[in-house]
């Protein structure tokens, strides 16, 4: 078991809030993805707001209802809503319906696969569509909490109550269980496939070793963790739900057991959102102030991005050649930041 | 800027009731009433409400321990879930129904608002309304634990289905209700029809709303005393404790357990004595709630729970005109009762 203690400290801060361009996409947010430097805002209900290099924006239907869950593999973003649709947008703006649940139950969850295959869950049925091929389902015991496809080979991971389970949508066997008590909500392997992570219901996270199912427990958040990245090159897993980012160390074989996670960028309000530079030991870190930091790995010095003084931040991207910071907060203050 | 709409929570109402007691009436009441309210319903038996609302959705009852390794700390995962996915659509409705199975147990639904921070941030639990069957709630309440528990439960009982028994078998149901649970408000109707203010927006988990803690069958006033009056004086005579002509159950396995003082309470005592209580004797005891006077302390202080949750705040200065007494109550199953009582004893400032 690892876990940590947070003593908060301040640090001086340079800033570029003034290098910032702001976005009006005039309705709540709930996540930001870029198609190439197009950043794409979705919100939190119904549309999806394109806003080109130059400034252009241009607004796109999605769903008749709450739009709950969405990915992207940087080509094109899939999306599920509260009316049973998966969605898939393209870089064109155009709007593509995947699947309709028949019930029309919600679609919780979606994940891509670097291949083309999508995924997404209603319910405790967890979906699979790859290209020429057909559509599977696997239902695990209890709600599904959300979906992650491995990095190589055709495997989804399951989270669920009490554990996740690794399934392989294109072999006969049984799939494979990870137990740990608890709900489990959010799921993410490491790039290197070795680890698969949880945030759980309660304020902690859980990983398994996949080699030998060895547990790691993660611990001491006083929140939920709702936003993890890994940070380039998949040294460290960079989370949400403290008053600093906690950056849980994976390089070793071990992963992060018997060692203390790095605690950065500490500020008086709590994390809500982080996203890794793709390439530099950057991290960005949006907080339930609205404050947006950009952090070095190395030595955690901050700069500014985004003042406090607004609803917390709840989408935080950059694009995949890290040349652009895109952000929002809950209700739609949006802003792009161009390095 | 925070908006109004993010300060302010959502009311979240919990409908229970054993099986065929008129849960879809009630709840078809609601919705098609016209209250110029629209409301998000959470249902388990989908398909039964004949109305058109792309706001209801349907709920599998989720029931997840918590990880205290405790049994009755539990949490409905598909409401935290549902609460999630309904705040993306803030603005589009003004209240939540949470309808449960006839056979669910209300206190994962309740506690849920005790120990999700999400939910907690933006919805309020407001009551558990419970729908019994007049005509069967008796024999339930021998056969079925989970109809005992939903009485005991309730902050509003809606006793339907009164055209269907006798005045003598409907004093019989309401004592066996009130032998469980005497502070439940209780609306015996026929079809559900209750003034929908009578179960909607009560504030009953509210803790500036906590005024008074009384058995409801000694206000008078109550404008459905009087179906008690018509038999007093020649109904049980042997039996009776109260004037109002009310049969005095003891119920087997459920009670209430009511402490009072009008000496104040040390602080120092009580509060280590109440989190003790809660955590030996939680799986016990279903509801909790109290106003306390406290020694040096010139607020009243209000605390409610479900089994081992608690929450409680100082409310409000006492008034000059109000005597500051302390009342405790507690519904539950096998309750130890001289136990609870000696060592609220012990907390009465010397
Ligand atoms: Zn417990």
């Amino acid at each position: 078991m690892s876990g940590f203690d947070i003593s908060g400290e301040a640090a001086s801060i340079v800033s570029v809030t003034d290098r910032v361009r702001e976005v009006a996409v005039g309705t709540p947010v709930g996540a930001v993805h870029f198609l190439g430097d197009t950043a794409v805002f979705i919100g939190a209900e119904e549309n999806a707001t394109f806003v080109k290099p130059d400034g252009e924006t241009s607004t796109v239907a999605l769903h008749g209802g709450a739009i709950l869950s969405s990915v992207t593999d940087g080509k094109r973003i899939v999306t599920g809503g509260d009316d049973g649709k998966v969605m898939q947008l393209d870089a064109g703006a155009k709007a593509e319906l995947i699947a309709t649940e028949a019930k029309r139950r919600w679609i919780d969850n979606v994940a891509l696969h670097p291949d083309g295959a999508v995924a997404w869950s209603s319910g405790k049925i967890a979906y699979v569509r790859a290209p020429k091929a057909e559509e599977k389902f696997f239902e695990v015991p209890s709600t599904v909490g959300g979906l992650a496809f491995a990095p190589k080979g055709m495997r989804l991971a399951i989270a669920h109550y009490n554990g996740a389970t690794l399934w392989f949508p294109n072999m006969a066997a049984n799939a494979e269980m990870l137990e740990w008590a608890g709900s489990h909500l959010g799921v993410m392997f490491s790039p290197d496939n070795r680890f698969l992570v949880t945030s759980m219901h309660e304020p902690a996270l859980h990983g398994w070793r996949l080699a030998d199912s060895r547990h790691m427990r993660m611990t001491g958040y006083p929140g939920r963790v709702r936003s993890m990245a890994w940070t380039a090159g998949g040294k460290g897993l960079a989370t949400s739900g403290a008053d600093t980012v906690i950056i849980w160390p994976f390089a070793s074989k071990d992963g992060p057991m018997g060692k203390q996670p790095a605690m950065l960028a500490p500020l008086q309000a709590r994390v809500s959102m982080v996203a890794s530079h793709p390439k530099q030991d950057i991290l960005a870190a949006g907080y339930s102030d609205g404050t947006v930091l950009m952090v070095r790995l190395t030595d955690g010095a901050e700069i500014l991005v985004r003042r406090n003084g607004t609803p917390p931040v709840a989408a935080l991207a950059w694009n995949a050649q890290g040349t652009l910071l895109a952000f929002a907060d809950e209700d739609g203050a949006a802003g792009i930041l161009p390095l | 800027m925070t908006t109004a709409a993010a300060l302010s929570k959502i009311p979240v109402t919990v409908l229970t009731g054993y099986l065929g007691a008129g849960k879809t009436t009630l709840l078809n009441r609601i919705l098609s009433e016209n209250h110029g309210k629209k409301y998000a319903v959470i249902v388990n038996e989908f398909g039964e409400i004949g109305i058109d609302n792309d706001l209801i959705i349907g709920a599998d009852e989720e029931v997840f321990e918590m990880n205290n390794g405790c049994v009755c700390c539990t949490v409905r995962g598909d409401l935290v879930r549902i609460l999630g996915g309904l705040m993306k659509r803030k603005g589009k409705f003004d209240a939540i129904i949470v309808e449960t199975t006839g056979l669910a147990d209300p206190a994962p639904v309740a506690q849920t608002f005790f120990v999700d921070e999400d939910v907690m941030a933006s919805a309020r639990l407001d009551a558990v309304v419970t729908v019994a069957d007049a005509k069967w709630l008796s024999e339930r309440l021998k056969d079925a634990p989970e109809a005992k528990n939903q009485i005991a439960f309730a902050d509003v009982i809606v006793l339907n289905k009164t055209d269907l028994v006798s005045k003598a078998e409907l004093l019989e149901v309401e004592a066996r209700i009130r032998a469980i649970n005497p502070y439940a408000k209780l609306h015996p109707t026929e079809r559900c029809k209750v003034a929908l203010a009578d179960v909607l927006e009560r504030g009953a988990f509210d803790l500036d709303r906590i005024l008074e803690i009384e058995p409801e069958f000694l206000e008078a006033g109550d404008d459905h005393d009087h179906h008690h009056d018509h038999d007093h004086g020649h109904h049980h005579h042997d039996h009776d404790h109260h004037s109002h002509g009310l049969k005095h159950y003891h119920d087997e396995d459920m009670q209430s357990l009511s402490l009072k003082s009008d000496k104040p309470l040390d602080p120092a005592k009580f509060m280590p004595w109440l989190q003790q209580l809660v955590q030996t004797e939680g799986g016990k005891i279903l509801r909790s709630k109290g106003i306390l006077a406290f020694t040096g302390d010139e607020d009243r202080y209000v605390f409610q729970g479900v089994h081992m949750m608690l929450e409680g705040d100082h409310q409000r200065p006492w008034k000059n005109d109000e005597p500051r007494e302390s009342r405790v109550v507690f519904i539950g199953r096998e309750l130890p009762e001289q136990a609870i009582r000696d060592g609220f004893a012990k907390c009465i400032a010397q």
